[in-house]
């Protein structure tokens, strides 16, 4: 049979499609390592999110994705409503960016967060009242995501809104060969506080000790006084309004990010990030998200701008299956003594 | 049981359950008599024209309800939640184009040759993902198999020798040529390929309602009520786990090869997540675990947005609403799966009672009462 002679020919091609390409990674290796910090910065805050509400009710928010570009479509509306249109970064007097940058923070964080608090009361309260077994409420959260994925798309059509940038990407300092932008240091910062403040909120602060006692044990918590449907609803609530804020700091970096399907691939992501570290584990949500963020860019020069999400996918893939509790384990409801 | 519907439908239920097998073939035979025949009789409500052409729509119907019935395998009997079939349907529809297409480099085979090889082949991918993943259970395996669709049509865009967006022309079909010497199987007449397909769903049935009725079945409805109980109780839960996910790939691939040949052209651009939730709504809309009810599921999802053309635009928006809406006040699906006893238990019930059996509508997704979500 020919088939002898094709299929070696078929194998020949294959160095044509996929390199293995090491002195790329050599070259590359600081603007991998730049870049990959602050997209993984970005996966670390919706990873909360998906954590937050792991950690309290043991279901993956699959709709969590929607959430986020809802508020990548607020601050992409801010921005339009203020005046600016796409095209040409406009050059703004300081104090006045910043204004209209928390500005969109503000309603990219309402929008988000409303998004969220909403959907915890139409879509999954009704199952909990129930006792719904877990898969009906990851089958629920898929519907959900569907219908807000859809409502976009209705009202904006499938094509991503056109850029607009406030803020003009400028070097301030450089590692290596990288340089360091004024906007990557704003994401990285500004997610490394935010972490920070939640990861205090949750540890110290009486909301935050109910949020560890439901996630521990609801039934006990209950029983303690603690009142689980507003730690619920505070849970999706904090996820949200962290979503919001990511999602502004993406549209900083993609301003053309804003798309119907947008969330979806971001989720994703956001969701293996918070695996990566361990999922319940609001410190494993930073680790791995900077952790994917790193290696995406690194199998990016190694293997090929093309493979980056298949690096994400498989590396997916093979932390489920060696380490289905993530690198630091679940531990939000982790008693601390 | 206590709304009338229900009660009816129950009634319905256990009508059928307690005609003997030739009785129940009897009532069986005209009704696939008539479903062969629609394509031919194109009644008018039914029809789907003039919006889309009927045949080709019946077969759309049939596509899916074969689609439908292999995911209900790992769905509704075994419990696995598996959001990437279309994956297996992906890898299907690209061995039938691989070895039929003048486009492919590859030694070219008759179409019905590639059939049993893109089962086979599909087999060997159920396996791969199966082997490393099945160890994981509900929300993280129905992440790591929507991570493998992804991988799957994300490596369709990037390998070369796949043709990404330019695909392979002419893909293959069965033999057969019309009084005029066109081809029987062609791309513009959907009848032939709606009969191919329903015949092959019979034979589908055929097999997996034996596997049901055996020893793999009750393991699959063992691990699904309760993985840990099975175990205990000496069920290789591992072992079914994988049968179940095999099965269930090759009747995906099957269905993929099937397309491929009907619409004889591939390439990367109808395999994506958002088709694979379509899959499962069928799966979950019709009631997992029960093939008749994942048929009409598929017959809902398939045919609606072809007959109503007006909102075949909205029609993730409405598949998203029905999820939501049936999780809630009907988790089980419009027709829930029964549990009954096998054949010589029926005929003890019924000797001893006098009347049929009490048939349960629990199902896949109404399992770890107390343990799930809180």
């Amino acid at each position: 049979m020919s088939i002898n002679h094709a299929l070696p020919l078929f194998l020949a091609q294959e160095d044509s499609w996929i390199k293995f390409d090491l002195e790329a990674l050599g070259s590359q290796f600081w603007n991998s390592t730049v870049e990959g910090l602050s997209q993984g910065s970005i996966y670390a805050l919706v990873a909360l999110g998906y954590t937050l509400v792991y950690g309290v009710l043991k279901l993956i928010n699959f709709a969590h994705s929607e959430v986020f570009i809802y508020g990548a479509y607020a601050t992409w509306f801010v921005f339009y409503g203020l005046g600016f249109r796409p095209g040409a970064t406009p050059d703004l007097p300081v104090m006045e960016l910043i204004g209209f940058l928390l500005l969109a923070l503000v309603a990219a964080m309402a929008i988000s967060g409303g998004t969220a608090v909403a959907l915890e009361r139409v879509a999954y309260r009704p199952l909990r009242k129930k006792g719904a077994p877990r898969l009906v409420f990851l089958i629920t959260a898929i519907g959900a995501s569907f219908v807000l994925q859809q409502l976009l798309f209705i009202w904006r059509g499938g094509n991503a809104e056109q850029a607009i940038r406030l803020l003009r990407p400028q070097e301030v300092f450089s590692i290596g060969d990288a340089s360091v932008t004024n906007i990557t240091l704003i994401i990285v910062v500004a997610s490394v506080l935010m972490m920070v403040g939640i990861n205090m909120f949750v540890n110290r602060s009486r909301l935050g000790r109910g949020i560890r006692a439901v996630a521990q044990d609801p039934d006990t918590a209950t029983l303690m006084g603690v009142n689980k449907e507003r730690v619920i609803v505070i849970t999706f609530l904090i996820g949200g309004l962290l979503a919001g804020a990511a999602a502004l700091l993406y549209m900083m970096k993609n301003p053309q990010g804003a798309s119907y399907q947008g969330g979806f691939l971001l989720g994703i992501k956001a969701f293996t990030a918070a695996v990566l570290g361990g999922i319940g584990n609001l410190r494993g949500a930073l680790l791995g998200g900077l952790l994917l963020g790193l290696a995406e860019n690194y199998g990016q020069s190694l293997f090929g701008g093309e493979w980056r999400d298949v690096v994400a996918f498989v590396l997916l893939v093979l932390i489920l299956m060696f380490r289905p509790t993530g690198i630091l384990g679940e531990s939000l409801g982790k008693a601390r003594v | 049981m206590t709304t009338p519907d229900t009660a009816s439908r129950r009634s319905l239920g256990e009508w059928w359950s307690n005609l003997s097998r030739p009785q129940q073939w009897l009532v069986l035979i005209p009704v696939v008599v008539l479903i062969y025949a629609l394509p031919v009789l194109n009644p008018p409500i039914i029809s789907t024209e003039p919006g889309f052409d009927f045949q080709i729509a019946m077969f759309e119907v049939a596509r899916y309800a074969l689609v439908a019935i292999g995911l209900n395998v790992v769905v509704g009997q075994a419990g696995l939640l598996d959001l990437g079939y279309i994956g297996f349907f992906a890898i299907g529809a690209y061995v039938a184009a691989l070895f039929t297409s003048p486009d492919s480099p590859l030694q070219k085979l008759p179409f019905l040759a590639v059939i049993p090889l893109a089962m086979a082949i599909t087999m060997v991918f159920g396996i791969i993902l199966g082997t490393p993943t099945l160890r994981l259970r509900g929300d993280y395996l129905a992440i790591v198999t929507l991570g493998f669709g992804e991988i799957v049509r994300l490596v369709a865009d990037n390998v070369d020798p796949l043709r990404g967006q330019s695909g392979f022309q002419q893909v293959g079909h069965p033999p057969g040529t019309n009084d005029d010497g066109s081809a029987l199987f062609n791309n513009t007449d959907g009848t032939p390929w709606y009969w191919l397909t329903v015949t092959v769903i019979i034979a589908v049935l055929f097999l997996v309602g034996n596997l049901e009725r055996s020893r793999v079945g009750r393991a699959w409805i063992a691990i699904r009520d309760d993985e840990d109980a099975a175990s205990i109780m000496g069920v290789n839960t591992f072992k079914f786990k994988i049968w179940a996910f095999v099965i269930g790939a090759a009747i995906g691939g099957l269905s993929g090869a099937l397309y491929a040949g009907q619409i004889g052209f591939v390439n990367n651009q109808k395999f994506d997540v958002v088709t694979s939730m379509l899959f499962l709504a069928a799966v979950i809309l019709g009631g997992s675990g029960n093939k008749v009810g994942v048929i009409l599921g598929a017959v809902v999802v398939a045919y609606v947005p072809l007959r109503f053309l007006v909102i075949a635009e909205y029609k993730f928006l409405i598949f998203g609403i029905a999820l939501i809406v049936l999780m809630i006040f009907r988790p089980q699906g419009l027709l829930g799966a029964r549990q009954r006893l096998l054949t010589y238990g029926r005929q003890a019930y019924q000797r001893l009672l006098g009347k049929g059996e009490q048939v349960s509508s629990d199902t896949a997704l109404v399992v770890e009462k107390n343990g799930g979500a809180r």
